[in-house]
């Protein structure tokens, strides 16, 4: 069965991303339903798989993982199986926090995360490095997020 | 920098996995009351160690079938160049993330767009109009994943 959001759905959504730790009655109150007609809705929208998941946000410096870096990969394709193999490894790497695989000219992204940049060095040798099928990476060090929003102009 | 205890990095965990389960819920999966999970939930928020929450949408189902990731190196750089590009590019609604980086690019950014020829409108009409704005490389997503990061290897009971 194929579900498609309604108006009313999509405002509710609009309303969760615009301020997902809203509790549901301030939820249903900001987007005109009722207490129940919100739940209803909400469950439906999980149950359909639209809403997949809320989260809680970590702030890994918060936690002293000062170094964050964004690594783009190029593999070597001669491998029919690099990009599962590749794949598998990297998900093994616990400072990989985020996996993008891409169409372009980057295969895959992933950010690592390291306590200061000793750790970094010593991650990037021991488990970037050797990673399998690599025949590009280049690296983006992170210095300030400017902005970082979920939000869609639905 | 904060230390945490084996208890503090469970209820992190179920955390990221659903962030809307209750101080009881999250209590009784690690094993403490309530009262005392509804503490630590609230000091790990005062810390920052939680920082608010992320919402999950299929962005497909919802008509935002494309992103990009691209990288964008600035023609002009110098102080009032970059607070020029960062003002005008985090104005633009299709623009969900920012980050100043060093490398190869000076910004990367992440992009939400119906399909792609709603993402080739934004690039040409809001992107290569950015102030400074000089080499663009552009890379579609094909899928995407989170992954729990070091939560799960600090604690091995």
């Amino acid at each position: 069965m194929i579900f498609m959001p309604d108006s009313t759905d999509r405002r509710i959504l609009r309303q969760l991303l615009g301020d997902p730790s809203a509790s549901n009655a301030q939820l249903a109150e900001r987007a005109g339903v009722t207490g129940a007609s919100l739940w209803r809705r909400m469950e439906r929208m999980r149950e359909a798989g639209v809403l997949k998941g809320i989260h809680a946000r970590i702030d890994w410096r918060a936690l002293g993982w000062e170094v964050e870096v964004s690594l783009r990969f190029t593999l070597d394709k001669t491998d029919p199986r690099a990009f599962d193999n590749f794949l598998a490894a990297l998900r093994e790497v616990p400072e990989v926090i985020e996996i993008q695989s891409f169409l372009g000219s980057v295969d895959w992204r992933a950010t690592v995360i390291a306590r200061d940049m000793a750790h970094w060095q010593q991650v990037y040798r021991d488990r970037i490095l050797t990673l399998p099928h690599i025949a590009e990476l280049d690296a983006l060090m992170l210095v300030s997020t400017i902005s970082d929003r979920e939000d869609l102009p639905l | 920098m904060t230390a945490l205890d084996p208890t503090d990095l469970a209820i992190l965990r179920l955390l990221v996995e659903d962030a809307t389960r209750s101080a009881a819920q999250i209590g009784r999966a690690v094993g403490i009351g309530q009262p005392a999970a509804w503490r630590r939930i609230r000091r790990l928020e005062q810390q920052g160690v939680i920082a608010g929450r992320r919402v999950v949408l299929d962005k497909p189902a919802l008509g935002f079938g494309v992103t990009v990731f691209l990288g964008i190196k600035l023609a002009a750089k110098g102080r009032t160049g970059l607070q020029d590009f960062e003002r005008a590019v985090t104005a633009i609604p299709e623009v969900q993330l920012v980050q100043h980086v060093l490398g190869q690019f000076d910004y990367r950014l992440r992009i939400t767009a119906r399909d792609i020829s709603d993402f080739e409108r934004i690039l040409r009409r809001r992107i290569m109009t950015l102030p400074g704005v000089g080499q663009v490389e552009a890379n579609v997503v094909l899928s995407e994943e989170r992954r729990p990061g070091p939560l799960g290897a600090l604690d091995t009971p």
